[in-house]
């Protein structure tokens, strides 16, 4: 078996999970910038984040012969402090020819907040400038479905957008359609408490399609599983599907999103 | 897959989460306290489990969420409870 995990924060991970996930059959992972878990106090925490992400990162998987890449952004749990977020978007540009950067990611909303809705619409003017994929995050929960709604008005409204250079990541059964529906790609997340389990990630591939969807296990430091998506590709085994047809949506699905931008090179 | 391969494969697992379920409301049901948004939520979605189409995952997911339509004025913090409390 081979995977790509196109949502991995792995500089929350260990060395194990690195090992873990080469064993498993993993191809590349892809690390959107998140939140710490703490507010960072100036635009000086994140632009050693994003040295982080596109200097040391790299490095540390290419140990276990895994290439990596990243996506930018400030994170919408940090997006309520708008100055801040000017700031930090403002020096995003100079990391923006780095080999390993695919885009701007994860932006979205977290608690649907003004200042969030303004962080975010700074975001996607950013990738517009720029011509950069976008990868989004959706908020947790009760937020989701009108984090969602007021994610799609906002690409919507930019006439520079292309949809299918967008991929919106954690939708659930009542969110996904509205993604694909916009022609944007949508990304499941599996955890073991919110967002997807395997089980309900393979129906939504049975009943949705598989055209424009990927699954991830945004793994960070929190609660949540590095190997769920050979986890979920166990299951899919468990309910017949082929061989061919999971390689298809865990390795070659992410391939055709991200070999939209030239940077991402498919693993030989 | 058919509905019988279907239920050898997850029939077991969600026997026990439903036996798990009911065990929580049970338990909530013992304990003293004041009433409590999440449980009224959490009810609520239970009706869901009765419809007759295979929508049920995703009208769960509705009944849980946040109705509005409109930006708030500013984030309360930074996570979620998993009910919408009006």
């Amino acid at each position: 078996m081979r995977y790509i995990e196109p949502h991995g924060h792995m500089v929350s991970r260990t060395t194990d999970d690195y090992r873990d996930m080469v064993t498993a059959g993993c191809a590349c992972v892809c690390e959107p910038a998140f939140w710490a878990g703490y507010d960072r106090s100036s635009v000086h925490g994140f632009y050693d984040y994003f040295c982080q992400l596109t200097d040391y990162e790299p490095k540390r998987a290419a140990k276990f012969g895994l290439p990596h890449y990243c996506w930018l952004c400030i994170n919408p749990k940090e997006s309520e402090d708008v100055g801040l977020a000017k700031d930090v978007i403002g020096i995003i540009p100079q990391f923006l020819d780095r080999p390993n950067v695919l885009g701007i990611g994860e932006i979205g909303l977290n608690k649907n907040s003004r200042n969030e809705m303004q962080v975010l619409e700074m975001h996607v003017d950013l990738a517009a400038n720029h011509n950069q994929l976008i990868l989004v995050h959706t908020p947790h929960l009760e937020d989701k479905l009108k984090g969602t709604r007021l994610i799609l008005d906002v690409l919507k409204s930019d006439s520079r957008i292309q949809p299918e250079r967008v991929i919106i990541d954690h939708v659930e059964e009542h969110t996904a359609q509205l993604v694909l529906d916009r022609g944007h790609w949508a990304g499941m997340t599996l955890y073991p408490e919110s967002k997807c389990t395997g089980a309900r990630a393979i129906d939504i591939f049975e009943r949705f399609g598989s055209e424009r969807l990927w699954m991830n296990s945004a793994c960070d430091w929190g609660v949540s599983v590095p190997l769920a998506v050979p986890h979920a590709a166990l299951e899919m085994r468990k309910r017949q599907w082929t061989a061919e047809k999971i390689d298809s949506v865990i390795y070659g699905n992410p391939i055709r999103f991200m070999s939209q931008t030239p940077k991402f090179k498919s693993p030989a | 897959m058919k509905r019988t391969d279907l239920l050898d494969l997850y029939f077991m697992e969600n026997r026990a989460k439903l036996i798990d379920l009911a065990a929580f409301m049970d338990r909530v049901d013992r304990a003293e306290g004041d009433a409590d948004f999440r449980y009224a939520a959490f009810k609520e979605a239970l009706k869901e489990l009765g419809r007759g189409d295979s929508e049920r995952a995703k009208h769960v997911l509705l009944s849980l969420s946040d109705p509005t339509t409109e930006p708030i004025p500013a984030a309360p913090g930074k996570g979620a409870i998993g009910a919408w409390k009006t």
